[in-house]
C-alpha cells in the first residue's frame, strides 16, 4: 500500500492519479478467524485496529452489512471533547482524546482532527454550579478545562449575544484541546490501517446468527456463510440489541432517532464549538464553512433514520437566540441517525453472558469523539478480559445499581 | 456576448425598468426578470467562482437547482449569503455581491488553486497536511477554511421577523405546473380540501416554454382556464413563492413561502413556513434536465438547454450569439427551434445518438439548422466566457474533427424527475432504461400511519415526460389520491395535451465515451464542489465503491445545491468505473429541504422576549419595580436578591439574611409546586410515593416528605398539609411542579388505576408568601384576623383564616429555622396581601429577600437542597434522612431500589458539614483528595462540596458535603484543591450550624 | 412527526401534544423481587425492528396515559388503547396480525 504524503500526491499527479491502489482490500471471508467484529463503524474499526497494533492480534475480521462507516460515524456532528464529569467517562473520553491528537500521524490518514477549543455555557445558576463542579474534578482527573467569564466567552465566539433576554450567558467551561475531526475520515483511516495490517473488512456481509456452544461463542452466520472464531466483539450501536439476541440475551437499550443539520457554507465566523445544554442546541463551523448543528433525540423507538422536525425547530429557535446572526443563514440538508441509549446514558462496554462474546454499545448520542479510545479499552478487553478503562462500564451496573450519570452535572451526553 | 432580444420574454414588463447593482455596478432590467436573467441581459457572464478551485462560474440553470449563481444579497442587518439568482426575483434597489473570491470576481488569488487542480484530486486532503502536527490547526486548517465557505457570514441581527403557519388538508399538492394543476383541479372536483402549492411566481411550470397543445389550446391558455376554475372551487387554495420544503412522517408537510423576499419594502414577516397535515401528497414537482461530462463542460457560457431556452422565452435575453446545441435526446431541439426563431445562430445541433432525433429534429432541420450526428464535444476552450468547441466522434477518445468558435453552449444530457419530496418519507425508486432516469416506484411509496401510502407522484415527477403522458398521469394521481383521502372521484374527461413523435434517449455519461484522462480531469460533474469525472473514477479505484463513499470521498452533490444537476450523473460514472448497472450502485438518500431554507423560518415568531413562554408569580411586578435581580427557575423568574441603594448584590444578600434572622423578612414562595392528592385512596397512594409514612398525618398538621424514583435516587422534597381525612396538600420543590404531578398521574393511571385518587396541581391557584423572622407573629397580628399564637398554632400545624381581611391558609413551616408562617392566598389577591404585610411589616423592619438568602439561611441549618446536595445519584440515606424513611412500610417507590448492593455500599459518601480552617469559602464543586490516583492516573478523591457559602450570622464560609465514612470522621482534615492550584482546608463537622435544638422554629 | 389518536378524548393527536413513555405492559417489581428481576424491571427493554408496545401520555390534551401498538420500521400505528390494561386488547392483537402475520412481542402473538 502506498503512503500517503503530498509527494506521494505530486508523483502521482503525473499520471493523472490513475496509480493509486485500494484503500483498503476487498477479501473473501476465511473460514475462521481469532477475533470476529461485527460492525465497521468507527468504533468497531478501531477495536480491530488496537487488537492489532497493541496485542498483535491479527487474525481479525470486522463484518460490516453495509458500508464502512455507514452508521452513525457518518452521521454526528464530530464533537470531540472529554469534559466529563464522573471519573470513568472523563477516564475513557480524556483517552480518547489523547489519541485523536495523533491519530492523522499514526495512521498516515489525515482525519483532520483539529483542536479548536469547545465551550459550554452556562445559562442558569445551576449550570453555573454544575460546571464549576466539572471544572474541579476535570483537574483531578487530568483533563484540562477551564471556567471562563462571560467577557472571555464572547472574545472566543464574537457572533455570540450574551444578554439573551430568557438566558443570559453566565459563564462558559473550555476545554481548549476539545475540537471536532472528519468524521468519514476516521473510520477510512481505521479502515486502511486495519487492512495494512491483514484484517480483513468484509463490507455488505450481514450476520444472521450467532452459533455457540456450552456458554462458549463458536462463530456466526452469515449472508456470506458461517466464519468461525474464539472471540466475537459486537459494536454495532442502535442494532445491538438485535445481534444480542441472536446471541441469547437482552440488554438495557432502546434505539432512538437524533437528528442532526447543517447550513449553507459560509466563510469561517466561528472557530470554536460551543454547546448551550439548557436550550438544547451545540454548533460548530466545518471545514468546509457549514455551521454543523445538533438536535435533540426523540423519545419514543424508531429505526427509521428520520426524526420529528419539531426537536429541528426547537433547536434553530434555541441557536437565533444564541448567535442571532445566524436567522439569514439557511438550513441545507437535516438528517437523523439511530441512536442506542442505555438506562444511565453512558456507555456499556462488557464482557456478556456468552463466554468470548464482548459487547460495546450504548453511546448514545455522544459516541464519535469515543471512538479511539472505545477502540483502546475494547481492544483491552478483548485481548486480555478486562480493561481499567472499559471496568466501570460493565453490563453489571444495572443489577448493582452502580450508574454512571453524567447528566448530574447539567450537561447532557453530546 | 449576452443580451435581451427585442420582441420576447413572456414574464418580464419591459415597460418597468428596475435598477440593481451587482458587485457595486448599476444596472438595468424589468420587472418580471429574475436576477439571472437581468444579469445575463447586461452581459454578465461571470457570477461566481467555484469552492474548491475558485474557477470563474456562470448562470447554468434557470431555477432551483442553479449550483453556481450564488449571490449575497443586501447588505446590513438584511444581509443574506449564497442567495440564488435564479429563484431571486428583480426588484428596485436589489443589491448583489458575488462570492468567494478575492480581492474581485475578474481577479481571484484563489483562482491558484485552479492551476494546481492536478494536484489536488477528490480526497487529496486524506492523503496530505498530515505532518508536522500542529500545523492541521495553526496553518493548513485556516487556510483551507478561508479558501472554502461561499458567502461571507451576516453581521448584524437580523431585520425581518418570521412566522408559522398550520394547516389541515386532505390533499396537498406540491408543484404549480401543468400536472399540479390538473391533478389539483381533478382532486379539488371530488370536494377534498386541497392545498396546491408553487415554489415560483408563476403558475404552469415549463409547458408555456416548451410548447404543443392542451385540448387544442396553447399551453398558456390552458393554465389561465384551469386556474380560473381553481380559484373558484372554494375547497381549492392556491399559494405561489411557496415551496414544497419536506415531506416527514404521517403526512407532515413543510411549506416555505417566501412572501416579501421580491418585495422588501412589503410589511409583514419575510418568511411563512407552513406546517400542514395532509391526508395524501402529490408531488407533481417536475424533472430537471442533466448536463453532459465533456471537457470544460464548466466554462462559463455553457448551460442547460432547456435554461437557455427559459432565458429567451420568458426573459428575452440571448445568453450568446452564436451556439452550439449537444445532446443525447429529442428536447434540447426544442432549444435550437426557439433560440433560432429568436434570432441567435444555432450553429450547429451535436446529436451523441448516431441516427439523430425524431419530429423535432426534422423540423429544427427544415429552419435550416446544421444538425451532425454522432457527434460530440471534446473540449470547450475559454477562460470566463466560452470561446470555441472542439468537435469529435462520440465514440472516440476525443480526437478533434474541428473547432468551432462559439459564445455559448446549450447542453442537454436527459432529464431526472424530481424525486426528493417523494423520498424524504422513505419512497423508492426504480430505474428506468429508456429514460435514463430514476423514478417512483409506486409499489413502494412512502406509508403514512395506517401504513397505506400517502404520497403520489405526478406528471414528469413520476417520469412522465411528455406533456400528453404529464396531463394523463396528473389528472389520474389527483383522482386517485382524492379517493385514498376519502373521496369519490368524477368523472370528468381528462385534457388531452399533444403527443410528440420522439426518438428515443441514447445515454451519454461521458463525452466522448473513450475520453482520455486529461479530458477527464476537465469534465465537470459538480460545479460548486469542483468533483470532475476523473474523482469519482479516483474514488472507485481506491475501494470507495458504495455511492455514499465516493460521495463523502469527491463532496459530489454536497453542495448547496445538493446535487440536484451531478448526482445521477456521477453515479453513472461511478457504475461504470466499477462495472455495475446503475440499480445496482444504488442511489443516495435524499433530505429535507428541498432546498435551503432559512432558519428564520424554521424558528418562527418565538425569538426575543417570547423565545420560551415566562411564567410569572402574582407578585412579580413588584419585584421589578424593586430592582429585583432574577435567577431563572424553570420558566419561572424568581427574585434572586434585591440590592438597596447601589449593595452589590452579595451585599444586599448578607443584609437579607441578617435582617430576616434578627428581625423579620417576607419571601414570595408562589414558584413552590403544589399539589392536590384527594380521595379515599390518597393517604395510601401518599404512602406509596414518600418514603416516610403519610397516612397518618393528623388533619390540620404538615410533615416534611421525601420523594424518590423507582431507580431509588431522590427527586424531590416537601411538606405535605392534611387538609381532611381525604384531602392532602402535597409541597414540591419550584422546577418539580410539573413533573411530580406527572409522576403521581403516572403511576395512578398506569400501575394503581383501580384505586380511588385524584390530584390536580394548583400550583398557580395560590400565591405564598413566607414571613420568616422572631418578628414574623408581631406582623401578622399586626395585620389580624385569626389567631397565631403558639398555642393555637403551633409549628407544622397549618389553619384557615383572614389576615387583612383576606381569606388565607396559614402554614408554621420553616425552611431557614427560624419563627416561620407561609401564607397561602388565591392568586388574585396575592399581590393585594403582599402589600399589606409591606405595610404591617414596616414597622418591624421588614425587607423582602430572594433565593440566595433562602439557600444561606437553609444551609446554615443543616437542611438539604433538591438540586444541590441531591443531583440524581443521590439517595436519602446519603442525606443523614433515614429519619424520614419509614421502617413500618413494606413498599414505598424507591425501597427496592435501595437494597441494591451498591445502594447499601458502606463506602457511598455521607453527608457532613464543611468548615473550613481559614473561615473562607470553600470553592463551589471542589473535591476531597485522597492519597494516591485509581487505575486510570485520576487523582483519587473522597468527597465533594455539595453546598458552600458565606455565611452572615455565624461571619465565616460553611458548606455541606459528602464525605467518605463522613458522619464517624467529625474533627478530620480534609483538602479541597481548587481549579487556581490553591488547596483549601476544611474540617469536618455537623451539617447543623445555627440553632441545633430548634429553639428558634419552635417559639 | 407521529399522530396517534387519544383513546380517551378521541382526538388525533399531534406529536408536540404527547410525551412518550417507553415499553408497555411492564410488570412492576418491587421488594421481595430478585436483583435480576428488578433489573430487568427497570432497564430490560425490548427494542424490536418491528411490532411494538409502547407507553404515550396525551400530556398537553387530556393528560391520559395510554398505550400504542407501533411498527419502529415504519412507524404505521396498529391501534391505541387505554393503559389501565395488562396485556393488548385482542381487537388490536388481530389487527396487527391481518398487517404483520407472525408478529411477536414478548409473551403475546
Amino acid at each position: 500500500m502506498k503512503r500517503y504524503s503530498a509527494f506521494a500526491v505530486a508523483r502521482e499527479a503525473l499520471s493523472y492519479h490513475t496509480g493509486w491502489g485500494r484503500a483498503w482490500r476487498a477479501p473473501e471471508p476465511k473460514p475462521r478467524y481469532d477475533v470476529i467484529i461485527v460492525g465497521a463503524g468507527g468504533h468497531g474499526l478501531a477495536t480491530a485496529y488496537y487488537l492489532g497494533k497493541n496485542f498483535g492480534i491479527t487474525n481479525v475480521a470486522v463484518l460490516e452489512k453495509g458500508w464502512l462507516g455507514g452508521g452513525n460515524t457518518g452521521r454526528n456532528t464530530t464533537i470531540i471533547r472529554s469534559n466529563y464529569l464522573q471519573d470513568p467517562s472523563a477516564a475513557i473520553y480524556e483517552k480518547s482524546r489523547a489519541l485523536y491528537e495523533n491519530l492523522s500521524q499514526d495512521l498516515n490518514y489525515n482525519v483532520m482532527f483539529s483542536p479548536r477549543g469547545v465551550i459550554m455555557l452556562a445559562q442558569t445558576e445551576h449550570e453555573v454550579r454544575g460546571y464549576r463542579r466539572t471544572a474541579h474534578a476535570n483537574a483531578l482527573q487530568g483533563v484540562t478545562t477551564e471556567w471562563i467569564s462571560p467577557a472571555r466567552v464572547k472574545e472566543l465566539v464574537p457572533i455570540i449575544n450574551l444578554d439573551g433576554p430568557r438566558y443570559p450567558v453566565l459563564g462558559g467551561l473550555w476545554q481548549a484541546r476539545g475540537g471536532t475531526a472528519r468524521h468519514d475520515a476516521v473510520a477510512w483511516g481505521y479502515a486502511r490501517a486495519c487492512s495494512a495490517m491483514g484484517m480483513d473488512i468484509i463490507q455488505q456481509c450481514e450476520v444472521t446468527g450467532v452459533r455457540r456452544e456450552g456458554g462458549k461463542v463458536m462463530g456466526v452466520d452469515t449472508t456470506r456463510g458461517a466464519i468461525d472464531c474464539d472471540k466475537l466483539g459486537i459494536v454495532v450501536a442502535g442494532h445491538s440489541g438485535v445481534l444480542a439476541d441472536m446471541a441469547g440475551f437482552r440488554l438495557p437499550i432502546e434505539s432512538v432517532a437524533l437528528q442532526a443539520l447543517v447550513s449553507e457554507p459560509i466563510k469561517p465566523c466561528m472557530d470554536v464549538v460551543v454547546m448551550a445544554n439548557t436550550v438544547h442546541g451545540y454548533m460548530s463551523q466545518s471545514d468546509k464553512g457549514e455551521m454543523v448543528i445538533g438536535g435533540g433525540a426523540d423519545g419514543y423507538n424508531n429505526y427509521t433514520q428520520r426524526g420529528s422536525f419539531h426537536h429541528v425547530e426547537e433547536t434553530v429557535r434555541a441557536l437565533i437566540e444564541t448567535f442571532p446572526m445566524i436567522s439569514r443563514l439557511k438550513m441545507l440538508r437535516q438528517w437523523g441517525g439511530i441512536v442506542d441509549m442505555t438506562g444511565d446514558r453512558s456507555p456499556i462496554l462488557s464482557k456478556t453472558p456468552v463466554e468470548g462474546v464482548f459487547i460495546n454499545c450504548g453511546w448514545g448520542t455522544g459516541g464519535f469523539k469515543a471512538i479511539p479510545g472505545s477502540g483502546w479499552g475494547m481492544a483491552e478487553l478483548i485481548a486480555k478480559g478486562h480493561s481499567p478503562l472499559t471496568d466501570a462500564f460493565s453490563l453489571d451496573r444495572f443489577k448493582e445499581g452502580r450508574f454512571i450519570d453524567e447528566s448530574v452535572a447539567a450537561g447532557v451526553a453530546h | 456576448m449576452s443580451t435581451r432580444i427585442a420582441n420576447q420574454g413572456r414574464l418580464i414588463d419591459r415597460s418597468k425598468p428596475v435598477r440593481f447593482t451587482f458587485n457595486g455596478k448599476s444596472l438595468q432590467g424589468y420587472a418580471g426578470d429574475t436576477l439571472a436573467s437581468a444579469l445575463l441581459a447586461n452581459d454578465q457572464m461571470l457570477v461566481g467562482r467555484s469552492f474548491k478551485y475558485h474557477r470563474p462560474r456562470g448562470i447554468v440553470a434557470s431555477g432551483a437547482e442553479e449550483p453556481n449563481a450564488l449571490v449575497g444579497l443586501g447588505q446590513g442587518e438584511t444581509f443574506e449569503p449564497n442567495q440564488r439568482a435564479t429563484t431571486t426575483e428583480l426588484f428596485d434597489g436589489l443589491t448583489a455581491q458575488s462570492q468567494n473570491h478575492w480581492p474581485s470576481l475578474e481577479f481571484d488569488i484563489g483562482a491558484v488553486n485552479s492551476a494546481f487542480a492536478r494536484f489536488l484530486p477528490g480526497g487529496f486532503y486524506y492523503k496530505t497536511f498530515i505532518h508536522p502536527r500542529a500545523f492541521w490547526k495553526h496553518v493548513y486548517e485556516p487556510f483551507i477554511r478561508q479558501s472554502a465557505g461561499l458567502g461571507k457570514a451576516p453581521k448584524d441581527r437580523d431585520a425581518d421577523t418570521y412566522e408559522h403557519f398550520y394547516v389541515f388538508a386532505d390533499l396537498v399538492v406540491i408543484g404549480g405546473g401543468v400536472a399540479g394543476l390538473q391533478a389539483a383541479k381533478a382532486a379539488g372536483e371530488t370536494g377534498a380540501r386541497v392545498l396546491l402549492i408553487e415554489q415560483t411566481a408563476h403558475w404552469g411550470g415549463r409547458a408555456p416554454v416548451d410548447g404543443g397543445e392542451i385540448d387544442g389550446m396553447a399551453p398558456e391558455d390552458w393554465i389561465a382556464q384551469t386556474l380560473d376554475a381553481l380559484r373558484a372551487m372554494p375547497n381549492v387554495t392556491l399559494r405561489a413563492r411557496c415551496m414544497g420544503s419536506g415531506v416527514y412522517d404521517h403526512g407532515y408537510v413543510l411549506g416555505y413561502e417566501r412572501l416579501t423576499d421580491h418585495a422588501p419594502e412589503t410589511a409583514g414577516p419575510r418568511h411563512r413556513l407552513w406546517r400542514i397535515r395532509a391526508g395524501q401528497v402529490i408531488t407533481a414537482t417536475g424533472a430537471i434536465e442533466r448536463p453532459l461530462s465533456f471537457a470544460g463542460n464548466d466554462v462559463p457560457g455553457v448551460m442547460l438547454a432547456s435554461a437557455m431556452r427559459d432565458y429567451a422565452v420568458n426573459y428575452g435575453v440571448a445568453p450568446g450569439r452564436r451556439v452550439i446545441v449537444v445532446t443525447n435526446n429529442d428536447d434540447a431541439y426544442r432549444t435550437a427551434i426557439a433560440l433560432k426563431r429568436a434570432g441567435i445562430d444555432v450553429l450547429r445541433v451535436l446529436d451523441a445518438r448516431t441516427s439523430g432525433g425524431g419530429a423535432l429534429m426534422e423540423e429544427a432541420k427544415a429552419q435550416g439548422i446544421r444538425i451532425d450526428c454522432g457527434r460530440a464535444i471534446a473540449k470547450v476552450t475559454g477562460g470566463k466566457r466560452v470561446a470555441k468547441v472542439a468537435i469529435c466522434a462520440q465514440e472516440g477518445q476525443g480526437a478533434a474533427l474541428e473547432e468551432v468558435a462559439c459564445d455559448a453552449v446549450a447542453m442537454s444530457g436527459g432529464w431526472s424527475p424530481v424525486v426528493h419530496l417523494w423520498s424524504h418519507c422513505g419512497g423508492k425508486l426504480i430505474w428506468d432504461d429508456a429514460w435514463a432516469m430514476f423514478r417512483p416506484d409506486p409499489a413502494r411509496a412512502p406509508t403514512g400511519a395506517d401504513g397505506r401510502p400517502f404520497v403520489t407522484a405526478a406528471g414528469a415527477a413520476n417520469g412522465e415526460l411528455t406533456l400528453g403522458a404529464t396531463l394523463a398521469d396528473a389528472d389520474a394521481a389527483g383522482k386517485a389520491a382524492a379517493k385514498s383521502a376519502g373521496f369519490k372521484p368524477r368523472r370528468i374527461r381528462t385534457p388531452q395535451g399533444s403527443v410528440t413523435d420522439e426518438a428515443p434517449l441514447v445515454p451519454v455519461w461521458l463525452m466522448p465515451r473513450a475520453a482520455k484522462v486529461e479530458l477527464r480531469a476537465k469534465a465537470w460533474l459538480d460545479y460548486q464542489n469542483d468533483v470532475k469525472v476523473s474523482d469519482v473514477q479516483l474514488a472507485a479505484r481506491e475501494g470507495y465503491e458504495s455511492v455514499e463513499h465516493t460521495k463523502r470521498y469527491t463532496t459530489l452533490g454536497m453542495a448547496t445545491d445538493q446535487g440536484k444537476l451531478s448526482n445521477i450523473n456521477g453515479l453513472a460514472t461511478l457504475s461504470e468505473a466499477l462495472g455495475e448497472a446503475i440499480p445496482q450502485v444504488g442511489t443516495t438518500t435524499f433530505r429535507p429541504p428541498y432546498t435551503p431554507i432559512s432558519f428564520g423560518a424554521i424558528a418562527g415568531e418565538a425569538r426575543g422576549a417570547v423565545f420560551q413562554p415566562l411564567r410569572r408569580t402574582p407578585i412579580h411586578d413588584w419585584h421589578e419595580a424593586h430592582g429585583a435581580t432574577w435567577e431563572p427557575v424553570g420558566q419561572w423568574r424568581r427574585p434572586y436578591t434585591y440590592p438597596q441603594n447601589g449593595e452589590t448584590p452579595h451585599d444586599a444578600v448578607m443584609r437579607e439574611v441578617r435582617n430576616t434572622r434578627q428581625a423579620v423578612g417576607m419571601l414570595d414562595a408562589s414558584t413552590l409546586g403544589k399539589i392536590l392528592v384527594r380521595g379515599p385512596d390518597a393517604g395510601r397512594f401518599l404512602d406509596l410515593l414518600y418514603t416516610n409514612m403519610m397516612s397518618t398525618l393528623k388533619p390540620g398538621k404538615c410533615r416534611y416528605g421525601l420523594m424518590c424514583s423507582e431507580n431509588g435516587f431522590l427527586m424531590d422534597d416537601g411538606v405535605v398539609a392534611r387538609i381532611d381525612e381525604e384531602t392532602f396538600l402535597c409541597h414540591t420543590t419550584t422546577g418539580g411542579a410539573e413533573h411530580i404531578h406527572a409522576h403521581m398521574e403516572e403511576w395512578l393511571q398506569t400501575e394503581w388505576w383501580d384505586w380511588q385518587v385524584y390530584t390536580a396541581n394548583v400550583t398557580e391557584q395560590y400565591a405564598q408568601i413566607a414571613v420568616v423572622g422572631p418578628k414574623a407573629r408581631a406582623v401578622l397580628e399586626k395585620l389580624g384576623g385569626m389567631d397565631v399564637s403558639k398555642e393555637t398554632l403551633p409549628f407544622m400545624a397549618w389553619a384557615d383564616g383572614t389576615l387583612g381581611g383576606i381569606g388565607v391558609r396559614l402554614y408554621r413551616i420553616s425552611f431557614s429555622g427560624e419563627l416561620s408562617y407561609e401564607i397561602a392566598v388565591r392568586a388574585g389577591q396575592g399581590r393585594a396581601l403582599w402589600d399589606r404585610l409591606t405595610q404591617a411589616g414596616a414597622e418591624f423592619g421588614m425587607m423582602p429577600y430572594g433565593t440566595e438568602a433562602l439557600h444561606i439561611m437553609r444551609a446554615e441549618k443543616g437542611f438539604i437542597m433538591i438540586g444541590d446536595e441531591t443531583d440524581g445519584t443521590v439517595i436519602p440515606q446519603d442525606l443523614g434522612l433515614g429519619w424520614a424513611i419509614s421502617k413500618k412500610k413494606e413498599d414505598y417507590l424507591g425501597k427496592r431500589a435501595q437494597q441494591r448492593s451498591h445502594m447499601t455500599d458502606p463506602t457511598r459518601w455521607k453527608l457532613v458539614g464543611l468548615e473550613t480552617l481559614d473561615g473562607g469559602v470553600l470553592p463551589d464543586g471542589a473535591y476531597a483528595v485522597a492519597e494516591g490516583t485509581n487505575a486510570n492516573g485520576q487523582r483519587n478523591v473522597q468527597g465533594r462540596v455539595t453546598s458552600t457559602y458565606q455565611s452572615p450570622t455565624l461571619g465565616r464560609g460553611i458548606a455541606m458535603g459528602l464525605v467518605l465514612h463522613g458522619p464517624d470522621r467529625m474533627g478530620e482534615v480534609l483538602e479541597f484543591p481548587g481549579t487556581d492550584g490553591k488547596i483549601s482546608k476544611a474540617r469536618i463537622v455537623d451539617p447543623v450550624f445555627y440553632d441545633k435544638d430548634g429553639e428558634k422554629q419552635n417559639v | 412527526m407521529l399522530i396517534l389518536t387519544c383513546p380517551y378524548c378521541g382526538v388525533d393527536a399531534e406529536e408536540t401534544e404527547l410525551a412518550p413513555g417507553g415499553e408497555a405492559h411492564l410488570k412492576r417489581f418491587g421488594p421481595g423481587a430478585s436483583d435480576e428481576e428488578f433489573r430487568d424491571y427497570l432497564f430490560a427493554r425490548e427494542n424490536p425492528k418491528g411490532v411494538h408496545f409502547e407507553r404515550w401520555r396525551h400530556a398537553h390534551g387530556c393528560g391520559k396515559w395510554f398505550h400504542a401498538a407501533r411498527c419502529t420500521m415504519t412507524l404505521e400505528v396498529f391501534g391505541t388503547y387505554p393503559a389501565q390494561t395488562t396485556k393488548p386488547p385482542k381487537a388490536i392483537r388481530e389487527a396487527i396480525t391481518a398487517k404483520r402475520p407472525g408478529w411477536t412481542w414478548r409473551e403475546f402473538e
